[in-house]
Order: C-alpha cells, then sequence, then structure tokens
C-alpha cells in the first residue's frame, strides 16, 4: 500500500475537514467577535461571553441542561449496563431477538418520531412537561448507546474470572462488585460521558418534550436565533462545543483503554 | 522416602470425593455418562483423556460450576448437592489462570482469604507463606499483566492453594507452559503436594504429563472412565485397545486364538508366518476369538541375523524409517503385510560396529509375557 501523502490525499482530507468544522471554527472565531453585527468582524474581544455570564435566561437554560444531562445520563447508564448484562449473559432467553432489537430501535428511529411518541405518552399519563418529561426522553434516547459500548466490552470478558472469584468464595453479588463492575468500569464511564453528550445538545426531542417550566440551552439557542442572531448565542455555543468535545474525547480515551486492557490480559 | 501409598486397594478405607452414578447432559449431548469414581484422601490424581471427553465438565461439576443431571457426589462424606461454589471446600487453578486483572499479585492471593472475613495481620502472613512456596517474593506488588507464562501460573497455584482447600482442582495446570518449563513445574507440583498433604485432581489432555504426576490416573472416552489405576498399570496392562494407543506408543497386531498351551496363549495373527505365544493369563478367551495384541515398541527387539529355530513371536521385514533421539533410536519397520511396526532401542552405548541401516532385512521378535491381548 502505498503510505506516503499524496496530493489527492491531502486535497480531500482537506476539503472533508473544511466541510465538516470550517462552520464551527467560524462559529467559535466570531464569539469573539467585538462587534454587535454577527457577520461584521470588528476586532478581538472576550465581551460577548461577560455578556452570557450575564444574561439570567441563558444561564438558567444552561442550568436546566446540565441537571437533565447528568440525571439522565446517570439514569440510562444504570439501564444501559443492566441490558448489555442480560444480552450478554442470559444465553438465549425467549424473546432475547425482540428485546436486542427494541433496545437499539431508539438509535435508527427518526429523532422526531421518539419525540413526538414520548410527547403523546406524556399527555396519555397526564405528566406535565418540564424538566422530568425531558430527563426521561433522554433516558430513553441515550441508553441503547450505553448498551452498545459496555456489550461491546462484555463480550471479551473472561467468564472464567468470575468463576474464580466464586470459587475463592465470593458470592455473586460481591463477585460482581469485586470484579465485573472494575473491569468494565471504563466501558461504563465511556456509555456516560456519550449519553451525557448526546443529552447536551439534542434540541429535537427536547423541544417537543419541553414546557413552559423548563427550557434547554439548545432550545433557548434556537429560538433566540430565529428572533435574530446574537453574539451571546456565538459565545454560549462555543462553550457548548467544547464541553461536548470534552465528552467525546474521554468517551474515546476510555474506551480505546479498556480495550487495550482487555486485549493484555487475554495473552 | 515417600511411603508406599494405596488407599485405593484397601476396602475399609474412606473415599474423600464420591461420584455415585453421576450423569451431565447438555441438551441432547452426554458430556458424563452414569460415571462412578472415588477420589482419596492425600491423592494425586489425573483425570485424562481427548478433548471432549467430560474431563472437563466431571472437574466443574466437583467445583460447582455445573450440576449434575443425575447422580450425586460427596465430598468428605458431605452431600454437594446445591452446595454453591463459594461454599465448597474446593479451589480450582483455571485453565487461562483468571487471575484478576485489576489486582497486584498479593491482592489476588488474598482475595480468597478476605473472603473468609480473615484479620489482616493473617491474611498479610499467609499470604507471604504462598509467595515463599511458589517463589514471587519479589513480585508482590506486580500486576498479571507485567508477569510471564510461568510467573502467572505460579500466582494462580498460590491463590488456589491458599485458603488450604480440602481439594485442588487444576485444570490443565501446565498447558500454556513451553516444553522445559513444563517438566520442571510438574516435579515443582507433586513436591508441593506432597509438602501440604492436599489431594489434587488434575485434568489433562497429556499423557506423559498424568504419568509424571499422578498417584493413579482415570483415563476417560465418551463420558465415561475406561480404566482407573496406577501409571505403571495403565501403561503395563492397558484394559482397552482406546488407552494402550492413547497413553504411549503401541504396536497393535490382529488376529484370532487358537487356544491355550502350557498356560500360553497361542495366537494367529496374519502379519507373522506362525502363531504367536503371548503370556496373559488373566485373559479369558476362546478359540477363534478376535482379538488385538498389543506390545509397547520398547518391549520389542531387532535383530539382523534370522533368529534360531523354534524361537518364539518372530516378525520379519524391511527397515523402512530410523529416527535417531540421542537416548532412543525409532526403528520402523515394515512387514510383509503392508503393517509398520515401531521398535525402539536405548542407545546404551556411544558407537555401534556396522549399525542397521535403512532398507535391511530384518527380524522383530518379543517376549511372550511382553504382550498384552486385547479382547476386541
Amino acid at each position: 500500500m502505498n503510505r506516503r501523502l499524496s496530493l489527492f490525499n491531502v486535497t480531500s482530507l482537506v476539503i472533508g475537514f473544511a466541510f465538516l468544522y470550517l462552520p464551527i471554527l467560524l462559529l467559535v472565531i466570531y464569539s469573539f467577535n467585538a462587534s454587535r453585527l454577527v457577520t461584521v468582524w470588528g476586532g478581538f474581544s472576550t465581551h460577548w461571553y461577560g455578556a452570557l455570564f450575564r444574561n439570567e435566561a441563558l444561564l438558567e437554560a444552561a442550568w436546566v441542561t446540565l441537571r437533565i444531562a447528568l440525571l439522565s445520563a446517570t439514569l440510562a447508564t444504570v439501564l444501559g449496563t443492566l441490558a448489555a448484562l442480560a444480552l450478554t449473559r442470559y444465553g438465549r432467553f425467549p424473546g432475547r431477538t425482540l428485546f436486542t432489537g427494541m433496545v437499539y430501535a431508539p438509535m435508527v428511529m427518526p429523532e422526531v418520531i421518539t419525540g413526538l411518541s414520548l410527547l403523546l405518552f406524556f399527555v396519555a399519563v397526564d405528566l406535565d412537561r418540564g424538566f422530568w418529561t425531558i430527563t426521561l426522553a433522554h433516558t430513553t434516547l441515550t441508553m441503547c448507546f450505553v448498551t452498545v459500548v459496555v456489550q461491546s466490552r462484555l463480550m471479551t470478558f473472561d467468564r472464567s474470572l468470575e468463576e474464580a472469584a466464586m470459587d475463592l468464595g465470593a458470592p455473586p453479588l460481591r463477585t460482581f462488585f469485586s470484579v465485573t463492575l472494575p473491569l468494565i468500569a471504563p466501558s461504563i464511564v465511556a456509555g456516560f460521558l456519550l449519553a451525557f453528550t448526546l443529552s447536551m445538545d439534542d434540541l429535537v426531542i427536547a423541544s417537543f418534550n419541553a414546557g413552559p417550566g423548563a427550557t434547554t440551552l439548545p432550545i433557548k439557542i434556537y429560538s433566540q436565533v430565529r428572533l435574530g442572531l446574537s453574539p451571546e448565542v456565538n459565545a454560549a455555543s462555543a462553550i457548548l462545543i467544547g464541553i461536548v468535545t470534552l465528552g467525546v474525547i474521554g468517551a474515546t480515551l476510555l474506551s480505546k483503554r479498556s480495550v487495550l486492557r482487555s486485549r493484555r490480559t487475554a495473552h | 522416602m515417600r511411603r508406599a501409598f494405596a488407599p485405593w486397594s484397601n476396602p475399609d478405607a474412606k473415599p474423600l470425593i464420591r461420584f455415585d452414578n453421576v450423569t451431565k447432559r447438555f441438551g441432547d449431548a452426554v458430556a458424563v455418562d452414569h460415571l462412578s469414581l472415588d477420589i482419596f484422601e492425600g491423592e494425586f490424581f489425573c483425570l485424562l483423556g481427548p478433548s471432549g471427553c467430560g474431563k472437563t465438565t466431571l472437574m466443574r461439576m466437583l467445583a460447582g460450576f455445573e450440576t449434575p443431571s443425575e447422580g450425586g457426589m460427596t465430598l468428605g462424606g458431605q452431600n454437594l448437592a446445591g452446595v454453591p461454589p463459594y461454599r465448597r471446600p474446593v479451589n480450582m487453578m483455571f485453565q487461562s489462570y483468571a487471575l484478576f486483572p485489576h489486582m497486584s499479585v498479593e491482592k489476588n492471593i488474598a482475595f480468597g482469604l478476605k473472603q473468609d472475613g480473615l484479620p489482616k495481620d493473617q491474611i498479610a502472613e499467609r499470604v507471604g507463606e504462598m509467595l515463599r512456596l511458589v517463589q514471587l517474593e519479589k513480585l508482590a506488588r506486580r500486576y498479571p499483566s507485567q508477569l510471564s507464562g510461568g510467573q502467572r501460573q505460579r500466582v494462580a497455584l498460590a491463590r488456589a492453594l491458599a485458603k488450604k482447600p480440602k481439594v485442588l482442582l487444576l485444570d490443565e495446570p501446565l498447558g500454556a507452559l513451553d516444553k522445559k518449563l513444563r517438566e520442571e513445574t510438574q516435579f515443582e507440583l507433586m513436591d508441593i503436594q506432597h509438602e501440604l498433604h492436599m489431594t489434587f485432581v488434575v485434568v489433562t489432555h497429556d499423557q506423559e504429563e498424568a504419568m509424571t504426576m499422578a498417584d493413579r490416573i482415570a483415563v476417560m472416552d465418551h463420558g465415561r472412565i475406561v480404566q482407573v489405576a496406577t501409571p505403571g498399570e495403565i501403561y503395563e496392562q492397558p484394559k482397552t485397545r482406546f488407552i494402550a494407543e492413547f497413553v504411549g506408543d503401541v504396536n497393535i497386531l490382529e488376529g484370532h486364538v487358537q487356544g491355550r498351551e502350557n498356560g500360553l496363549w497361542r495366537v494367529k495373527a496374519s502379519s507373522a508366518e506362525h502363531p504367536l505365544t503371548i503370556d496373559d493369563p488373566d485373559e479369558v478367551l476362546h478359540s477363534g476369538q478376535a482379538v488385538a495384541i498389543a506390545v509397547r515398541p520398547e518391549k520389542m527387539l531387532i535383530h539382523r541375523d534370522p533368529p534360531e529355530p523354534g524361537a518364539v513371536n518372530v516378525l520379519s521385514g524391511e527397515v523402512w524409517d530410523i529416527g535417531y533421539l540421542g537416548d532412543w533410536t525409532v526403528y520402523r519397520v515394515k512387514l510383509a503385510t503392508g503393517e509398520i511396526l515401531r521398535v525402539t532401542r536405548a542407545n546404551a552405548s556411544r558407537f555401534v560396529d556396522n549399525p542397521i541401516d535403512w532398507d535391511e532385512q530384518v527380524h522383530v521378535t518379543f517376549a511372550p509375557d511382553a504382550a498384552v491381548i486385547l479382547a476386541e
């Protein structure tokens, strides 16, 4: 294979990355714009970050988003890990295929449909839309991602480690907490970070299930943009991008580490 | 000095482990088939057989990871039915070693002791003892990923021994080691077992390993035990053709019983000109019965000159292959019928004048008591 970078490779790489990241880069650059006008560069300034932190409505939305993300990611991690355990550990139980399909469905389902069906459900059970409905909706959305990450770790897990723990006198629950959990922890944390970032930047499902009491940051930004671009929104988006990037990088590093570790012990 | 140790031949001895008509099925497949077996305290016992013969299933039932479909097991008189693995006074050394990768060597060894709720100083003392036993004091704080295969094997052994189990189960304990290390470790395991007066049950498919270490061997095939005996008996008096062929090398001559003369069996074999004379007094045979005669390669002699008239058990052929192994030389002799015999000769002296060469006509003989008759 030709490992050298040809002109064609470099060009396609540059165009590809530019296509993906130029708009985002532009947004981050313009968040440091001194001008009131979003599209005209008026010199470097952190003015809008300052203004952002004095904007009560935006801050409130950010705080709600953070709480929803933390709570829904935690719920999704617990449920997703349990689902992964059930799928890998209990062999062939009746309805296993159906269960597998159902766990993964939210991944491929159009978000509009997930959002709409959840809205209909919440209306049917007469649950007031707001903080809790968004949290539940996000848990449904992100649980399957946790399941995928944790399941891939469990597939390579050497069962004789658990047998060894039991053989040495540890009952099943203690075996789980002293052997299984520490070994799959990196993948659980990776799943959590994925769920967290997905919840942070979700607009569609949140807007279906948001109520007057709770507005998340993406909803807030979207509605402000419709009223006219404000540089404050650029600043808020830049911070959001920062958080999401950190989350994704963290998740990638952790799952890579756990793969490496399981490979090392396999030898 | 090792004492003569043979509790299995004492009718009053109580077994430590008893399998009573145990059957284990996985779906339609029968892994263990109506098997009964007694293992005595202090024995080094080997379960030997080809892969898929049910030996590992038998061991896993003893550890509690599988439940018998039928039959029962007792350990020291206690019925094991319904006792979960974590309450059995049995520890296992896993084939993969199954060391906990997130714990250091000493934490691994301490794991079982912690489950018993022992005080910290006692745990530390016992861990130190175990580390000395397997000579790993210097590596106590290392992690399993930082150890060599041989070192991991020792940690696994120390961890399984730490709780002083009534029985130590070893699943292919030396399978992952290279040949030289395997040999050394065999003797080390024997020494440790002798020192601790513990009962060891080893599962292996390696007959050499079983022969070296075991007090008794159970040879298994298709979920049944074919023979339980000392290594010597298994090798010299195999009960079936399967055992004769599985344990060590063997030459099989097929033939029919002609009759008995002076307590010796006369057998007409297609590969020999004259009927063979076999001294195997315990066999009960009738005339015309098809039998297999098993002769170990080292019990056959190879000659260039034709034997004197009247000599018994002569097979003639030509040298097909010669393999020089240093301590032994292996001759493969092709008989007129096309059968190939394997004959070995110890190289007792360094130089031999005019040694037997390829393609030479030779005569192979064996004594009447060198052979075993196996009823087909």
